[in-house]
């Protein structure tokens, strides 16, 4: 069952435009702007204390900004009680209510929007045959597993349509098998539903294996906002790299220019690197370059370094490097690329990289 | 599985040392209580003599029936009342909880005797209170707190106040914090989410708090003593009057006796009420 999407579809479903909230001194979220398109799935990423929560938070109105504005399908809402907002919640904790059946916790909010007896009941059963739990419905949530009562909050948060849909850490409180399985759910019931999403996560994995778009949160600012693969190809800032994905952080310092790239001094080996900034000959840098993104050869050009330890990882083998400078690399190399295959502990190995694939941050 | 004798020893352990406690209460409690309400029946004579004077002397039953609506009365103010305070020290800040611990402590640092006179200071025609509300000019005339209605509740309520605020913390502390605004987002008013969601999850602390507070309230004696009037008489002073002044032991254990019956019926029926009340929904 696949019902149409609501409002304009031309315009965002969600705009936040200059939101602030501070606790005392700190800056909880700090000037936080951006736009969510109809049917989009995008997640706020980042560490506990980012302020990803908060501005979750924030939309859902369960907190006040202190200044910004927040438009929810075309309409501002930032001065509306939560129950006035179109929106639906789904909890880390799942926040069924314990005393109600499945049945009346699906059928929750429909009661408080005055739905009909008989619509009411036809939607909550089309809800739970939507998250695979049809014969649940006279259970008590103590009586199911995790994933069953996260199964029912989905359910009970979708089954009104709400314009948008927000999770606060939904799978945090359960276990990996449960969590992978969860996650490809989520992603048919948003594809299925075109519900729009908004996805609050710690997990970089998740939120790389779910998302339209990802906002990178730091610090109650947004670092970076962009799809997977341009957060992970194109990092925006030394923070975004390392919290996306695996990096090696290398100091280096500028040279000079070379067309588009930059030319750069690593481990005292003229190397070339992208940067976003025009850096200065002479300036301190620290380049990330992902794993993958590493070739080892054992002779020629290149970064000189020793090869300490190789992992044996099946799909791939980890390469354990040390440079003259003691600073230690890894490299990954997918199985079934034998250049590399025939070093061994202890082996001298030229580094190297292409230059789109190395980017240089200041200091 | 277990050896056999580690086992036994386990099982006899615990309740052997029940039994002190089981000890002291058979000796000061059971036998004493029995005994009076054994006198009912047997004092000055076997027979049913003192049920019968009860039931045709009408101040027994007025005051009866006093002391059912005073307790009655009393319930739903201290519960009142005691909601909100078990809830801010339920949801509140560890700071708020600890504070609000202490401050609920502190009347029991003092004993119920010397709180009911305070009391009697306090609330008197011509006492602390009426004199500041007549001063700043709230009211024109002192106004009659003490030696009525106004006078026992408010005594009551102030004692009864604790026994009803631990035991409804103690069941909202199991209220899932998020429940609320999980129920705001799915378009429920305030309002609206605590009669549907908290309101019923808070039912088992209610239920004790209402039932700690009404059979205390109908064992009440020193309160209704020193803070209420003639109308406000009740059994609890009948009966220290049959035995104090009167020594006239069966009609004490009769009104005893009676008391008893009417708690343990009025309790079976309010559980009845609500329990069911609780299934349904």
């Amino acid at each position: 069952m696949t019902l149409p999407a609501m409002g304009d579809p031309a315009g965002p479903i969600l705009e936040l435009r200059g939101i602030r909230k501070q606790y005392g001194r700190l800056a909880a979220v700090d000037d936080v702007s951006l736009e969510l398109r109809h049917g989009e799935f995008l997640t706020f990423l980042g560490p506990s204390g980012s302020g990803k929560t908060t501005t979750l938070m924030l939309v859902a109105g369960l907190q006040q900004p202190d200044s910004g504005r927040i438009i929810l399908a075309g309409k501002p809402v930032d001065r509306l009680p939560p129950y006035k907002r179109d929106i639906g919640m789904v909890f880390q904790h799942y926040a069924l209510f314990p005393h109600m059946t499945v049945r009346r916790n699906v059928a929750f909010p429909l009661e408080m929007r005055g739905t009909p007896r008989a619509e009411a009941e036809r939607l909550v059963s089309a809800a739970l045959a939507m998250v695979g739990l049809p014969d649940h419905g006279d259970r008590l949530p103590r009586q199911l597993s995790g994933g069953q009562q996260q199964r029912v909050a989905l359910a009970r948060a979708m089954v009104y349509r709400p314009a948008l849909l927000l999770m606060d850490e939904p799978l945090g409180a359960l276990d990996k098998a449960l969590r992978e399985g969860l996650q490809l759910e989520i992603k048919r019931l948003h594809r299925e539903q075109r519900m729009s999403v908004l996805y609050v996560t710690h997990d970089q994995a998740e939120a790389l294996t779910m998302s339209d778009r990802i906002a990178v949160f730091d610090e109650g600012r947004i670092q970076q906002i962009g799809t997977p693969s341009e957060l992970y190809e194109r990092p925006a800032t030394r923070f975004v790299a390392s919290f996306v994905g695996e990096t090696n952080f290398i100091p280096g310092t500028v040279l000079g220019r070379d067309g588009d790239a930059c030319r750069i001094a690593v481990a005292g080996v003229p190397m070339l690197a992208s940067d976003r900034f025009s850096a200065q000959p002479g300036t301190r840098v620290t380049l990330a370059i992902r794993p993958e993104r590493l070739r080892l050869s054992a002779a020629g050009e290149g970064v000189p370094a020793e090869l300490v330890d190789l992992i044996y990882l099946g799909n791939a083998r980890r390469y354990v490097l040390r440079l003259p400078d003691g600073t230690e690399w890894s490299a990954l190399l997918q199985a079934g690329m034998a250049d590399a295959a025939t070093l061994r502990h202890g082996d001298a190995v030229r580094l190297t990289w292409e230059a789109a694939h190395a980017t240089a941050f200041p200091g | 599985m277990e050896a056999g004798p580690v086992n036994g020893r386990r099982g006899a352990g615990p309740w052997l040392l029940l039994l002190p406690a089981a000890l002291v209460m058979l000796i000061a409690f059971a036998l004493p209580v029995g005994m009076l309400l054994a006198r009912a029946f047997t004092h000055p004579e076997p027979g049913l003599q003192n049920f019968i004077l009860l039931w045709e002397r009408p101040v027994y039953l007025h005051v009866l029936v006093n002391t059912v609506m005073i307790a009655a009365a009393a319930t739903p103010v201290t519960l009142i009342l005691a909601y909100p305070v078990a809830h801010a020290m339920a949801h509140g800040s560890p700071r708020t909880r600890r504070l609000l611990t202490f401050l609920v402590l502190i009347p029991f640092w003092t004993s119920l005797l010397v709180r009911s006179f305070a009391t009697v200071i306090l609330l008197q025609r011509r006492g602390p209170l009426n004199t500041l509300l007549v001063n700043i000019g709230v009211i024109d005339a002192p106004l009659p707190l003490i030696y009525n209605l106004t006078g026992v509740l408010l005594g009551a309520v102030q004692t009864l106040l604790p026994f009803v605020i631990f035991p409804l913390y103690s069941s909202m502390r199991r209220i899932d914090p998020t429940l609320m605004p999980a129920a705001l987002t799915m378009g429920a008013s305030p309002v609206r989410a605590f009669l549907r969601v908290y309101l019923p999850l808070s039912l088992p602390g209610l239920m004790t708090g209402a039932t700690l507070v009404f059979i205390s309230m109908l064992g009440y004696f020193v309160i209704p003593a020193l803070l209420g009037g003639p109308r406000q008489t009740m059994v609890g002073q009948l009966i220290q009057d049959q035995v104090g002044q009167l020594g006239s032991w069966g009609v004490a254990g009769a009104l005893s006796f009676v008391l008893l019956a009417v708690t343990a019926g009025l309790l079976g029926l309010l559980h009845r009420l609500v329990g069911l009340k609780a299934v349904a929904r």
